[in-house]
């Protein structure tokens, strides 16, 4: 199981916030990256948390950056619209996309992307809330509602070609609380491609419960590594005692 | 002296990545499709994502087969990572049948998944086991725990024949092909640029081929 860096950036500084709300900043982009992989993370994503506000994403001289010494998958995220978007993020250096509003405002950009540059590409970020009957899909970064339900949505995802599932429960994101079990094995029975759960994790007590339900693909971490509350070989360690002892 | 090492450009791959890495490998990267790249390098890196009909549409189409294969006969190291692998073998199944480069006997088809309890494509750092052969050239300096490396595919090569093939995978119940060689062709299915240290010491170990 992947264990990811979440690195979400505001005008070059990596913010944590909780419920993506309440932004505090952490340390610089690239220097948290080189960190982190030196230290053993598996993957690194970049999430341009204020794209909305300049209508594109601004993290492409970061992610060049990156990939001169940092040697691990990433991805970028965060006001990636369009199919040119895409090709200037790859262009950059970047592994992956991660798009999320762009998606839902019109699902065939996911499907001219998926035919353009492959599935394994593609990441479809889903914020998820939860609600009386399920999770609703929110977008820019959190802000928005949008009335779609996560799982059609997700499904729709899958059908149109994404490589991956990026779901963030909202409801848990930076609060250290634990996961939103409910929603991740939801999810991750529902698909065949692989799902990456985000937001909650606060200590190794939260991973027996959801491993035992449920094994994602990975687990992106932002506040515990942000503030250095864990190292990478920790969360590692931690999961696979968390996996061995479900088995 | 520093060897050149052309990464071939040919519209499907993390050139960047590539660049990076083959320079902290310590040597000169040279990302092209030249005829004069090709002719000056000491070294041939094919990279690939995506499919292998849409991989062997655009070297047809820039008409590099031909070079490679001609860079094949001289002797000097290829190195197909991911698709780049893939696309040495006979042929790839994806949509009907596509004929691959022909370097390596083998054929691409689909990962036989078991969905109750296995995701497609096969993504994330797995664990190599490597041949004895390996120990002594494409893993020398890496230590067997060591040999994790990334992996992100929903093919992979098969009916290689054993001689053919230094590294192997588990995905669940299935062995899957991981790196191959015949002769100066050598295959990673798995992505050395972004396999941190371990992956960076099998690029150095590729170059040291030279």
């Amino acid at each position: 199981m992947r264990i990811i860096a979440r690195v979400d950036v505001k005008n070059n500084h990596v913010i944590k916030g909780i419920h993506l709300e309440g932004l505090r900043q952490v340390g610089d982009p690239n220097e948290l990256a080189r960190r982190y992989y030196e230290a053993g993370i598996d993957e690194i994503v970049f999430i341009d948390a204020v794209a909305s506000l300049y209508d594109r994403n601004n993290l492409f001289p970061i992610i060049r950056a990156a990939t001169e010494d940092v040697f691990v998958p990433i991805t970028v995220g965060g006001g990636i619209r369009s199919v040119e978007d895409v090709t200037a993020a790859l262009n950059a250096g970047a592994d992956k996309v991660a798009i999320n509003t762009a998606a839902v405002r019109r699902p065939e950009l996911v499907t001219e992307v998926a035919r353009r540059f492959g599935s394994q590409c593609m990441i479809a970020s889903v914020q998820a809330k939860r609600r009386a009957d399920g999770w609703e899909v929110l977008v820019e970064t959190g802000r928005e509602r949008t009335g779609l339900r996560v799982i059609p949505w997700i499904k729709e995802l899958e059908e149109r070609g994404v490589g991956e599932i990026l779901l963030t429960s909202v409801d848990q994101e930076g609060t250290r609380r634990g996961f939103d079990i409910d929603l991740i094995e939801s999810v991750d029975s529902l698909v065949t491609i692989p799902v990456v759960a985000s937001g909650g994790y606060g200590s190794t007590e939260h991973l027996s419960p959801l491993l035992r339900r449920t094994v994602p693909s990975g687990i992106a971490f932002a506040s515990v590594l942000h503030y250095e509350m864990a190292s990478p070989e920790d969360l590692r360690a931690a999961v696979q005692t968390a996996l061995e002892g479900t088995s | 002296m520093s060897r050149r090492v052309l990464i071939l450009d040919y519209g499907w791959g993390n050139m960047r990545s590539l660049d990076n890495a083959v320079q902290a490998a310590g040597a000169i990267a040279d990302a092209s499709r030249e005829r004069s790249s090709f002719r000056m390098a000491d070294a041939l890196v094919v990279p690939g994502v995506g499919s292998f009909s849409h991989g062997m549409a655009s070297l047809e189409a820039q008409e590099l087969v031909g070079h490679i294969k001609e860079f094949a006969e001289t002797g000097r190291p290829i190195l197909g990572i991911c698709l780049g692998m893939q696309l040495l073998f006979d042929k790839g199944t994806e949509f009907g049948e596509t004929a691959g480069l022909g370097l390596i006997p083998g054929v691409v088809r689909r990962i036989p998944v078991d969905f109750s309890c296995q995701k497609l494509p096969h993504v994330g750092w797995t664990h190599v086991e490597g041949s004895h052969a390996a120990d002594r050239s494409m893993f020398r300096g890496i230590p067997p725990e060591d040999r994790r490396f990334y992996f992100v595919h929903s093919y992979s090569a098969m009916d290689v024949a054993g001689q053919h093939i230094w590294g192997t995978v588990e995905y669940g119940a299935l062995e899957l092909v991981a790196a191959v060689s015949r002769e100066n062709v050598w295959g990673t299915q798995f992505h050395p640029e972004k396999s941190g240290p371990a992956g960076l010491r099998v690029l150095k170990n590729f170059i040291d081929l030279c």
